[in-house]
C-alpha cells in the first residue's frame, strides 16, 4: 500500500529514475529505438508533402508553370554532395567512439557541423539568387516550404551535433560504452540526408 | 483460481513515496500520475465541449437562428467538433493508455517518463487556446477547416485553430512512440505476445494509426496556415492552388483519427466483458489481429468522406470497398464480445452496463457507417444530419460510452475506492435514454433533406429537431450523477481491495492504487490474462476480496 | 430457430416501411432507394441480432447472489468465428456489388463528366497577392481533364446529347442558373419533366454543394474545377435545392427550388423569362437586380427562412432585400455580379475571391 513507506527508502527521488531503478531491473536502453520511430513518425510529414507537391506536379500541364524563372542546377547539385559526403563523415565518428577515441568523435563531428553549415549558407544563397518568391505561383510556394522545412531539419541536425561537441568536453561522457548522444546525432543526420537525396530528385531532377 | 502473477523471489530495492496531492499539478514524471492529468483534463474540456453542444441544440430547438447569430453557430460547431475530438476522446484514450499500460505489461513506468510528461503538458495549452479563441476571434470553418472557405473566416480564429491542433497533435505522437516502445520492449520477461492483455493490442494499432497519421495532418497545416498567414496558394483555387489536395492530406489522418479515438475503448471493452462476465474472452487472437487490420484498413479509406467532393468515378468505388471491408474485423470483435459474455455469471454493474451498453449503440454507429459507404447512398446523405447521427453513434456511444465504462472499471483501482453503483446505474440508464433521444432522429433528419451546419432550418423538420434538444438535455443532466459520484467516492466510497473484482490482469495484482512504481517485485505470469474458469474445479471458490495476488502491494516493508 | 424466421421477417418488413426517405422524383431516386432498402433489411437484421443477444444476456446470464464461481472456460470456436467472419464478408461483397451496379446505372462512371475547363492560373509578381487575375489570353489550361466528377449520363444515354443543359453556379449565399441555349439567368431552376438534363457545376468563391434531396443527387461545386449532374426528372412539382457544404455564416439559407414542369408550363417560363433586350446590352442595373433577388435565396418561396437571418442582425422584412450590401464578402460579390457577370460569360472569374482575403 501506498502508505508502507520505508523511511530508509523514501528519500530515494522518484522524479529521478536512473537513481530509483536498481541496476537489477534496469530495462534496456530504449532511446534508439524510439527515436527511430520518431523517424519514422517524421518521415511520414515529409512524405506527405512530396505526394502533395507530386499531386500538384501531376494536375498541371507543365510543371513547373510556364513562367517560372529558371533555377540554377550548379549550386543545389555542390550543396548535395557536401550533405552525402558529410553523412559519411559523421560515421567515422561513429567509429572513432566506439574505439573509445573521443578526439576522433570531437573532430569528425566538427567538420559535420561545418559541412552542414555551409549547406544552409549554400541554401540561403541560392534563396537569395531566385527570381521567384513565396507567393510567386505554386511551383514557388511549393519549392520554398520543401527546401525550408528541410533546411529546418538540417539546422536542428547541426544543433545536435553542437550539443553533442558541447558534451564531449567533458572528459568521460562518451565512452564506448555510452554514447547514445552520437548515434541519436548520426542517425538524425543520416535521416535528413536521406530525405534530401529524395527532395533534390524531386525539385531538381524530375 | 490463480492470479496471473506470481512473486518473483529476488526482494525489491525499490522504495515508495507518497503521492502528495499537488505531485497532479507538476511536471511529474510517474505515468499514473500523468495518466489521472489527461483523464482529468480532458473531462474538463469535455465539459466545454458538452456545453457548446447543449448550446448547439439549444439554437437548433426552433428553425429560427434565434439564440445565437448564424456566425456564432458556426463557431459553436467547430470549437464542438474539435475540442471533443481533439481534447476529450483523444486525450482520455491517452490518459487510460497512460495509466494502464505499464501496470498491465508489469513495467515500472513509461519508456520515457519525460517524453511522456511532456506530450501530457502541451495538451492544457492546445485547449485554453481554443477556447479563449471563442473571447478573441473563433475559427468558423468546420472541424475539418475546409480552404478556401477557411481562409476567408479570419486569419486570427483559424490561426489559432491551426497551432492549438500543431500542438495537440505533436502531443499525440509524442506520446504514441511512448506507447508503441513500451508495449514492444517493456513487458515482462514472461509476458509474451500472446499473453498481453488486449488494451495493449488495441494500443498498439493505435500507436501505429498515430505514427503514420498524424504527421501527415501536420503537413496539411502547415501548408494551410502559410496559406492563411504568408499568402501562397497550396489550397488556394485562386492562385492555381487545389483545395482537393487539403481534404486528401486532412482526411488521411482524420480518417484514422476515428479509429485513434475507438480502438482504445475496443481494447477496454475487451478487459471488462470477460471480468465481470467470469468468462474467457472469446477468440483471444482473433480480437487481438482485428485491431492490428482495422488500423491497416483505417489507412486506406479517407477518401470516403470525399465522395461528392473531387473524387473520380473510380476512387469512389475503390474507397467504397475498403471502407465496407472494415466492418469485417469489426463484427469479429463485436461477435466476439457477444460470445464471451453468452453464457457468463455477469454482474451487471456500472461497468458491465456502460460494456454492454457501448456494443449496442457502437452497432448501429458501425451499420450506418456501412451504409454511407455505399457511394450512391452516401452521395444523398453526405453532409446531412444522417452524416451528424452517424458520427455520435460511434463517438458518443463508441468512444464515451467506453470511456465510461473504463472510468468505473478501474476506478477502484486509480483511487482505491468503490463507485456509488446506484448513481452508476441512474448515470447510464439517464446517458442510454438521452443519446438515443438526441441522435436517433437525425437519421429521419438527413435522410428527409435536412444539411448539417446550419444555424436555422426550415419549419418542417423542427419537431424531431426538437426531440433532439430535448434529448441532449437528458444527456447534460446526466453527467451529474457521474460528477457526484466520481468526486463523492473518491473522496468517501468504500475502501477498494487490491483486486475487487477477481481479475487476472497485472494491473490488479498490485495495491490500490497501485504504489509509485507499480510492483514491489516484478511479477511473474502463471496464467493468461483471461483464464477465468480454468482452475475453478481445483481451488474451489474464492472468497471475495481476499485474492491471493502476490503482488508487490501490501508486503511492503 | 423460431427466433431466426422472426428476425428475418421483422427486418424485411421494416427494410420496406421504414418510411424515412422523401419522395422520388427522378428514376436514380427508385434506384438509390433500392439500394437503402436493402440496406436497411441487412442492417436491421444485424441490429436485432446484436441486441437480442445483449438483451438475452441481460435477463438469462445474471450471476446469481452468493455465486463466486466462474463461467464455462470456452476460449473460442473456430468454425463459428469462422462463420461470423465469412457471413459479413459475403454482405459486404453483395452490398459492393450492388452499389457498383446502382452507381454504374445513374451515370456515375460516364467518361465525359466534367469538361473541366481547369483553374486559370496567373503569374502574381512577387508578393503582389492583390493583383488581380492576367486576362484569359495569357492564362492557360492548368488542370488535365483526367477528372471526371459528379454523375453523367447513364449508360444508355452514353453520346446522346442532354435536352436541357443549365449552367450552375454556387456564391456565398445564392444559387444563380443560366440558360445557355436561351439566354435566361435566375434564381431558381425550372426544368421540363421527363427531359434529360444536364447540370454544369461551378463555385465562384468557396466550395458549395448542390443538393437535390428528391432526386438522391449531390456534387461538390469546387472553385476552379467544373463537375456535373446528369438526370431526368420524372415528377412534377416543386423541390427544394440545398447547398449541403459549409460556406460561411449564411450556408443555411443557401437554398434555392426547383420547378419540375409540364412541358406547357415550363415553355412558358421560358417565353416570359426570356430576356427582352439583347443579352449584350443588359444593363448593370437589371444584373444587379438579380443579384439581389438570389441573395440569400430570396426567390425561395418560403421566404421566412431568411427572416431569421435578418432578425439577428436587427433588419426588417424590407432591408433584408439589401442584405448583401452590409455584410463584407457579399459587398464583394454584389461587385462582382454587376461587374463581372457577363451574359456570354455565365460563369465570372473569381477575382473577388483574393480581393476578400
Ligand atoms: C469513433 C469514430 C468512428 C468510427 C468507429 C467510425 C466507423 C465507421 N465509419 Fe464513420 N465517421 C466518423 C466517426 C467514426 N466512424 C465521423 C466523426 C464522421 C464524420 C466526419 C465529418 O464529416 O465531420 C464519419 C463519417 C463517415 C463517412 C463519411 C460520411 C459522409 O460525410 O458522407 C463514412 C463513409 O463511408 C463512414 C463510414 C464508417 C464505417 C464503414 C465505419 C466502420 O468502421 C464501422 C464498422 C462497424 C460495424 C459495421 C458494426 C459491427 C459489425 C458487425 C456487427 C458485423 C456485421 C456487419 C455488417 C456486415 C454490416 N463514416
Ligand atoms: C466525441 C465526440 C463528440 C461528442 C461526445 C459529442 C457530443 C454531443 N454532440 Fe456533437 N459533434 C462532434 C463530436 C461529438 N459530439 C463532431 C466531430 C461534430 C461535427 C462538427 C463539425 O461539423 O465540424 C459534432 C456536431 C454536432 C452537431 C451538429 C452541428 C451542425 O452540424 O450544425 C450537433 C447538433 O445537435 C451535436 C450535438 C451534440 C450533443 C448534444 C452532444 C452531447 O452528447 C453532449 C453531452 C455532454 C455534455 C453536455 C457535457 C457534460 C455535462 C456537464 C459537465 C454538465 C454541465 C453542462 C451543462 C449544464 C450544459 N454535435
Ligand atoms: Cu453554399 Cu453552403
Ligand atoms: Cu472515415
Amino acid at each position: 500500500m501506498q502508505g508502507t513507506v520505508d523511511p530508509n527508502k523514501a528519500a530515494l527521488n522518484y522524479h529521478n529514475e536512473e537513481v530509483a531503478a536498481p541496476p537489477h531491473e534496469e530495462h534496456p536502453d530504449l532511446r534508439l529505438f524510439g527515436l527511430l520511430v520518431f523517424l519514422g513518425a517524421e518521415s511520414m510529414i515529409f512524405l506527405g508533402l512530396f505526394v502533395a507537391y507530386l499531386t500538384f506536379r501531376a494536375v498541371y500541364p507543365s510543371w513547373p508553370p510556364e513562367g517560372t524563372p529558371e533555377r540554377e542546377l550548379a549550386l543545389p547539385a555542390i550543396n548535395t554532395v557536401i550533405l552525402i559526403t558529410s553523412s559519411f563523415i559523421i560515421h567515422n565518428a561513429d567509429t572513432a567512439i566506439k574505439k573509445n577515441d573521443v578526439k576522433g568523435l570531437r573532430i569528425w563531428f566538427s567538420i559535420t557541423a561545418i559541412m552542414g553549415a555551409v549547406f544552409l549558407m549554400g541554401q540561403l544563397y541560392e534563396y537569395s539568387k531566385l527570381e521567384f518568391g513565396l507567393t510567386t505561383n505554386l511551383y514557388a510556394s511549393t519549392f520554398y516550404v520543401l527546401t525550408g522545412f528541410h533546411g529546418l531539419h538540417v539546422f536542428l541536425g547541426v544543433c545536435l551535433i553542437l550539443a553533442v561537441l558541447w558534451r564531449a568536453q567533458k572528459a568521460g561522457h562518451y565512452s564506448d560504452q555510452e554514447h547514445f548522444g552520437v548515434e541519436a546525432a548520426e542517425l538524425y543526420w543520416h535521416f535528413v540526408d536521406v530525405v534530401w537525396i529524395v527532395l533534390f530528385i524531386l525539385l531538381y531532377i524530375l | 483460481m490463480t492470479t496471473q502473477a506470481e512473486m518473483q523471489i529476488a526482494p525489491s530495492a525499490h522504495a515508495h513515496v507518497e503521492r502528495k496531492w499537488w505531485h497532479y499539478f507538476t511536471f511529474c514524471e510517474d505515468h499514473k500520475v500523468i495518466g489521472l492529468q489527461y483523464l482529468v483534463t480532458a473531462f474538463f474540456f469535455y465539459a466545454i465541449g458538452g456545453a457548446l453542444a447543449t448550446a448547439i441544440r439549444t439554437e437548433l430547438a426552433t428553425p429560427a437562428s434565434d439564440f445565437v447569430s448564424p456566425n456564432t453557430y458556426n463557431s459553436l460547431l467547430t470549437l464542438h467538433g474539435t475540442i471533443m475530438i481533439f481534447l476529450w476522446i483523444i486525450p482520455a484514450g491517452a490518459g487510460l493508455a497512460n495509466y494502464l499500460i505499464p501496470l498491465m505489461v508489469g513495467a515500472r513506468d513509461m519508456a520515457f517518463p519525460k517524453m511522456n510528461a511532456m506530450a501530457f503538458w502541451m495538451v492544457p495549452p492546445a485547449g485554453l487556446m481554443l477556447v479563449l479563441s471563442f473571447f478573441l476571434e473563433s475559427p468558423q470553418a468546420g472541424w475539418t477547416s475546409y480552404p478556401p472557405l477557411s481562409l476567408m473566416t479570419g486569419k486570427v480564429g483559424e490561426g489559432i485553430w491551426i497551432f492549438s491542433l500543431l500542438i495537440s497533435g505533436t502531443s499525440s505522437i509524442l506520446g504514441a512512440i511512448n506507447f508503441l516502445v513500451t508495449i514492444l520492449k517493456m513487458r515482462v520477461p514472461t509476458m509474451t505476445i500472446h499473453k498481453m492483455p488486449l488494451f495493449c493490442w488495441s494500443m498498439l494499432a493505435t500507436a501505429g494509426l498515430i505514427l503514420v497519421g498524424t504527421p501527415v495532418l501536420a503537413g496539411a497545416l502547415i501548408l494551410l496556415a502559410f496559406d492563411l498567414l504568408a499568402g501562397t496558394s497550396f489550397f488556394n483555387p485562386m492562385g492555381g492552388g487545389d483545395p482537393i489536395v487539403y481534404q486528401h492530406m486532412f482526411w488521411f489522418y482524420s480518417h484514422p483519427a476515428v479509429y485513434i479515438m475507438v480502438l482504445p475503448l475496443f481494447g477496454a471493452i475487451s478487459e471488462i466483458l470477460p471480468v465481470h462476465a467470469r468468462k474467457p474472452i472469446f477468440g483471444y487472437k482473433a480480437i487481438a489481429y482485428s485491431s492490428l487490420v482495422i488500423s491497416f484498413l483505417g489507412l486506406i479509406v479517407w477518401a470516403h468522406h470525399m465522395f461528392t467532393s473531387g473524387t473520380p468515378a473510380w476512387l469512389r468505388m475503390f474507397f467504397m470497398i475498403t471502407t465496407m471491408i472494415i466492418a469485417v474485423p469489426t463484427g469479429i470483435k463485436v461477435f466476439g464480445w457477444l460470445a464471451t459474455i453468452w453464457g457468463g455469471k455477469i454482474s451487471y454493474n456500472s461497468a458491465m452496463l456502460f460494456a454492454m451498453g457501448f456494443i449496442a449503440v457502437f452497432v448501429i454507429g458501425g451499420i450506418t457507417g456501412v451504409m454511407l459507404a455505399a457511394v450512391p447512398f452516401d452521395i444523398h446523405v453526405h453532409d446531412t444530419y444522417f452524416v451528424v447521427a452517424h458520427l455520435h453513434y460511434v463517438l458518443f456511444g463508441g468512444s464515451v460510452f467506453g470511456i465510461y465504462a473504463a472510468i468505473y472499471h478501474w476506478f477502484p483501482k486509480i483511487t482505491g475506492r468503490m463507485v456509488n453503483e446506484t448513481l452508476g446505474q441512474i448515470h447510464f440508464v439517464l446517458t442510454f435514454i438521452g443519446m438515443n433521444l438526441t441522435f436517433m432522429p437525425m437519421h429521419e433528419l438527413g435522410l428527409m433533406g435536412m444539411n448539417r451546419r446550419i444555424a436555422f432550418y426550415d419549419a418542417r423538420f423542427t419537431s424531431l429537431n426538437q426531440l433532439a434538444t430535448v434529448g441532449s438535455y437528458i444527456l447534460a443532466v446526466s453527467t451529474v450523477p457521474f460528477l457526484i459520484n466520481a468526486v463523492w467516492s473518491w473522496m468517501k466510497g468504500a475502501k477498494a481491495t487490491d483486486n475487487p473484482w477477481n481479475a487476472l490482469t497485472l494491473e490488479w495484482q498490485t495495491s490500490s492504487p497501485p504504489a509509485i512504481e507499480n510492483f514491489e517485485v516484478l511479477p511473474v505470469l502463471t496464467t493468461g490474462p483471461y483464464d477465468y474458469g480454468e482452475h475453478q474445479s481445483e481451488e474451489g471458490k474464492l472468497p471475495p476480496g481476499a485474492s491471493p495476488a502476490l503482488s508487490g502491494s501490501s508486503s511492503g516493508s | 430457430m423460431l427466433a431466426g424466421i422472426i428476425l428475418t421477417l421483422a427486418s424485411l418488413w421494416y427494410g420496406q416501411n421504414h418510411g424515412l426517405m422523401p419522395v422520388q422524383a427522378s428514376n436514380d431516386a427508385a434506384l438509390v432507394d433500392g439500394l437503402f432498402d436493402t440496406m436497411m433489411t441487412i442492417g436491421t437484421a444485424i441490429f436485432l441480432l446484436v441486441w437480442g443477444v445483449l438483451i438475452i444476456c441481460l435477463f438469462k446470464f445474471r450471476r446469481k447472489p452468493g455465486d463466486e464461481t466462474d463461467g464455462p472456460a470456452i476460449e473460442g470456436n473456430i468454425p463459428l468465428e469462422i462463420v461470423w467472419t465469412a457471413i459479413p464478408v459475403a454482405i459486404v461483397l453483395v452490398l459492393g456489388i450492388y452499389s457498383f451496379d446502382v452507381y454504374n446505372s445513374m451515370g456515375g462512371f460516364d467518361p465525359d463528366a466534367a469538361g473541366d475547363p481547369g483553374v486559370q492560373v496567373a503569374m502574381l509578381s512577387e508578393g503582389g497577392s492583390a493583383m488581380p487575375l492576367m486576362d484569359a489570353a495569357s492564362s492557360k489550361k492548368a488542370r488535365h481533364n483526367h477528372m471526371a466528377l459528379g454523375i453523367g449520363a447513364s449508360p444508355d444515354e452514353i453520346g446522346v446529347a442532354p435536352d436541357v443543359t443549365v449552367n450552375v453556379l454556387g456564391m456565398q449565399y445564392a444559387w444563380i442558373f443560366t440558360y445557355p441555349d436561351l439566354g435566361i439567368t435566375s434564381g431558381e431552376l425550372h426544368l421540363p419533366a421527363n427531359k434529360n438534363v444536364r447540370l454544369n457545376l461551378k463555385a465562384q468563391d468557396v466550395i458549395h454543394a448542390f443538393w437535390l434531396p428528391e432526386f438522391r443527387i449531390k456534387q461538390d461545386t469546387i472553385p476552379g474545377i467544373e463537375s456535373e449532374l446528369r438526370f431526368t426528372p420524372t415528377r412534377v412539382g416543386d423541390y427544394p435545392i440545398v447547398c449541403a457544404e459549409l460556406c460561411g455564416a449564411y450556408h443555411g439559407g443557401m437554398a434555392s427550388r426547383l420547378y419540375v414542369q409540364a412541358p406547357e408550363d415550363y415553355d412558358k417560363w421560358v417565353q416570359e423569362s426570356m430576356p427582352i433586350v439583347e443579352n449584350d446590352s443588359q444593363t448593370a442595373a437589371d444584373l444587379e437586380k438579380l443579384a439581389s433577388t438570389v441573395a440569400l435565396g430570396e426567390n425561395r418561396s418560403d421566404a421566412d427562412y431568411l427572416v431569421p437571418a435578418a432578425h439577428q442582425m436587427g433588419l426588417d422584412a424590407k432591408a433584408l432585400e439589401q442584405l448583401h450590401y452590409t455584410m463584407p464578402h457579399d459587398s464583394m460579390r454584389h461587385d462582382a455580379i454587376s461587374h463581372e457577370l457577363m451574359p456570354h460569360d455565365s460563369m465570372p472569374h473569381d477575382s473577388m475571391l483574393r480581393a476578400s482575403l
